[in-house]
């Protein structure tokens, strides 16, 4: 090809050039129309491909090697607001991230706890109100109280049991439009029916007013000769029509047993089952059919579980 | 001493269509690569004919089908380069020390990229290899053009020096 080209320039002819480059150019324009048609079509080509791969692809590899450390050049000059902006982001990030992490624990016993209401409302067929504790009454007020963050609205009102996933709570003593006032087991004033799950014997369970520490209930049992067993279970007695106590829910355990010469009765010491110092979610029991602004936990069928 | 002559050709043609894809990306706007092939061709064919363009433009185009990333249909960009090759070629100065002017010479790269890329563009279309909207593909082609444009200034003289070396009547004439 270069002698032709040689020959061609020597002689100085241009037509005879202008008409080989152009049937050139026909030559090659077929050749591509054709490989074009080859690939189409498939396959054809691809034993081409792969050979050009072979080839080339270590080339690139090897410019790719040679680039990249000049690519990187850029990135080693930055301005001082850019860095700075830089810190300040990844500052925000880091904070997110640890906040993210703090609660995971706490995000976990939620959905515990959300799902041990849902088997508690299973196991006493019954329909739960779910809500928060929001406020602990003092102690100067010698009363045990707390406050939830559900009311009236929610379908909530005086003398209904609240309960959590662990057991008795306490009942419901006054109800604003959003929230409601609870008063727990361990108030001084609060007495709940109670029944030895191991006995059927019945007596009634009065607070200590105390909240802290190993709080317990005492148990007064009506039949003065009966000795109960330590490590039996009370669970509620129940009142009519579910107020202010519902049946079977259950309270605590036998801890210890006095018996007191001067009293008929012999008094129980009951351990609750509920923690009061870590109360979050509750439940209020409420009859079937109330009309509630957010969603109830109802009891799904035994056998599901 | 031909086949050296052609190798060197080849060499320059595998060296553009390598940094074409490993070099540039990185300084890519849009995705869009200025193509050191076209370059290269229309260096030889400001300085060699339209012949010798077309030949080039043929085995650089078939490069850039079949080297690795390319996914489209091979002849696509050889049938680009083919034609442009031929048709800076045909504005190439006659004459024994004819040398284009410089604004020739960009003006020549402009025409030769927006050429080339189109018709790559169009035989997608026709094809409809990859479909990409005809706004989508203006956009490529505009881009193209200004990088074309841009590195011309740096790479066409250099280039056209060596092909002018390279080139058989010159050197035996020298």
């Amino acid at each position: 090809m270069a002698g032709r080209e040689k020959r061609w320039r020597g002689l100085d002819r241009l037509e005879p050039a202008d008409r080989s480059s152009r049937s050139t150019l026909v030559a090659l324009v077929l050749t591509c129309a054709t490989l074009i048609t080859l690939d189409h079509v498939g396959g054809a080509l691809d034993p081409a491909r792969r050979l050009v791969g072979e080839v080339v692809g270590p080339a690139e590899d090897a410019a790719n090697g040679v680039v990249a450390p000049f690519e990187a050049i850029p990135r080693w000059f930055h301005t001082k607001s850019g860095l700075e902006d830089r810190v300040e982001e990844l500052e925000a990030q880091n904070a997110q991230l640890k906040q993210q992490v703090a609660t995971t624990a706490l995000d976990r016993n939620r959905l515990a706890e959300y799902d041990g209401l849902a088997g508690t409302a299973t196991t006493l067929h019954h329909v739960l109100v779910p809500a928060h504790v929001i406020a602990y009454g003092p102690a100067q007020s010698f009363s045990q109280t707390v406050t939830i963050d559900a009311g009236t609205s929610s379908g909530i009102h005086a003398d209904l049991t609240v309960l959590n996933n662990d057991g008795l709570v306490g009942r419901v003593l006054s109800a604003t439009r959003t929230t409601a006032t609870v008063v727990l087991l361990l108030d001084r004033h609060s007495v709940v029916g109670g029944r030895l799950g191991g006995s059927m014997e019945v007596g009634f369970l009065q607070g200590r007013g105390e909240l802290s520490g190993g709080a317990t209930l005492d148990l007064k049992l009506n039949d003065g000769a009966f000795v109960a067993n330590e490590g039996d279970t009370a669970v509620t007695w129940g009142s009519e029509d579910g107020a202010p106590y519902i049946a079977g829910v259950p309270i605590g355990k036998v801890t210890a047993v006095y018996s007191s010469p001067r009293e008929t009765s012999r008094r129980v010491e009951i351990k609750p089952f509920v923690d009061f110092t870590s109360l979050d979610l509750v439940g209020v029991a409420v009859p079937s059919g109330t009309r509630s602004d957010r969603g109830l936990v109802k009891p799904g069928k035994e056998a599901t579980r | 001493m031909s086949l050296i002559r052609g190798f060197v050709a080849f060499l320059i043609l595998l060296v553009a269509v390598v940094l074409q894809v490993t070099f540039f990306p990185h300084l890519a706007w849009h995705g869009v690569v200025p193509d050191l092939a076209l370059l290269v061709v229309v260096a030889a064919g400001l300085t060699r004919g339209p012949q010798f363009a077309a030949i080039l433009g043929f085995v650089g185009g078939l490069l850039l089908d079949l080297a690795p990333p390319a996914d489209h249909y091979a002849g696509r960009w050889a049938l680009a380069l083919v034609v442009v090759g031929y048709v800076v070629g045909r504005l190439r100065v006659p004459g024994q020390g004819g040398r284009p002017e410089p604004v020739m010479v960009v003006a020549a790269a402009a025409a030769a990229s927006f050429l080339g890329t189109s018709l790559f563009a169009l035989t997608g279309l026709v094809l409809k290899d990859p479909v990409v909207s005809v706004p989508d593909m203006l956009q490529v082609i505009l881009v193209a053009l200004v990088w074309d444009v841009l590195l011309t200034p740096l790479l066409v003289p250099a280039l056209m020096v060596l092909f002018r070396r390279t080139e058989p009547a010159r050197v035996s004439l020298a």
